[in-house]
């Protein structure tokens, strides 16, 4: 049997370029993605630099996944709004947003799921203040997280007036 | 988005690759060879542009043929309608850009004589 190795790690949700700059890392030293759970990754031996790993924030939509497939991607897993594909780069460069427009949609996505969240806890925070701050604290988290994506979003922006 | 304004890059290479029909992984291709490398469309991106495309009007989904089953799509009246303005457009981009940088070369020696 293949041998498989599982990292335990966690990620914020707006560090998901570091996480996937870490799963390249990863590849790059021999240890391709092939699935993923709650701060889980499982990886298989692989020649370095054989995979390119890719994730983004899709609802689920299978058509979306075997339009993935018909490009030569691998569907490695999904974990809450989150999708992890893989390439062979002998394929290829591989990226999921080659313009700036599908960028700036993919991190008004993560900023909603995040806005929803935070809402969401703000308001039982609010209910549950005289027995625990858990929830207020998790809701200001959240909220710094929402600014981290919304200066992405902005950068772009003036990266948009320039050029697409 | 009103119809006389300016096509992104991706949309345009869409629509050209979508003169006969294609399916998406085709028009990735197409768009690769037409602009010889330099327009590289990533499947993301892409899906969400032929979901839109198809919203408007400007393409349409052509019946699921079982033996291949990738999604096909081809343009409509409405599209080559967008495409062809565009077109026009870009022929005035580039006819203007040729006419001032010709104009500006000149100042140009012009303006190095009078220095002179």
């Amino acid at each position: 049997m293949a041998e498989i190795k599982t990292i335990r790690k966690w990620f914020w949700v707006w560090d998901f370029e570091k996480e996937e700059r870490w799963l390249n890392d990863m590849a790059e030293s021999g240890w391709a993605l092939v699935s993923v759970g709650f701060c889980r990754y499982s990886f298989e031996r692989c020649e370095p630099g054989e995979y390119i790993v890719r994730l983004e924030a899709h609802g689920f939509d299978e058509g979306y996944v075997s339009f993935m497939e018909d490009t030569g991607a691998e569907f490695v897993g999904r974990y809450f709004k989150w999708i992890y594909f893989r390439r062979k780069s002998e394929l290829g460069p591989f990226d999921i947003f080659s313009d700036i427009d599908s960028k700036i949609e993919h991190l008004k996505g993560i900023a909603r799921m995040i806005a929803i969240i935070g809402g969401a806890n703000l308001v039982i925070g609010v209910g549950n203040a005289r027995y625990s701050p858990a929830n207020l604290l998790c809701a200001t988290l959240l909220m710094y997280g929402l600014g981290r994506i919304h200066e992405k979003i902005e950068q772009l922006k003036r990266e948009r007036e320039l050029h697409e | 988005m009103y119809e006389n304004t300016a096509l992104t890059e991706a949309i345009y290479y869409i629509l050209l690759s979508l003169l006969r029909p294609n399916h998406g992984y085709g028009i990735m291709q197409s768009a690769e060879e037409l602009s010889h490398g330099r327009v590289r469309l990533a499947a993301g991106t892409l899906y969400g542009a032929l979901n839109s495309l198809c919203d408007k009007g400007w393409i349409v989904q052509l019946p699921v043929d079982p033996q291949s089953r990738r999604k096909e799509y081809e343009i409509t009246e409405r599209g080559r309608k967008v495409l062809m303005s565009e077109l026009d457009r870009l022929r005035e981009l580039v006819r203007n850009g040729e006419m001032m940088t010709g104009a500006a070369e000149a100042d140009g020696e012009e303006g190095g004589r009078n220095d002179g």
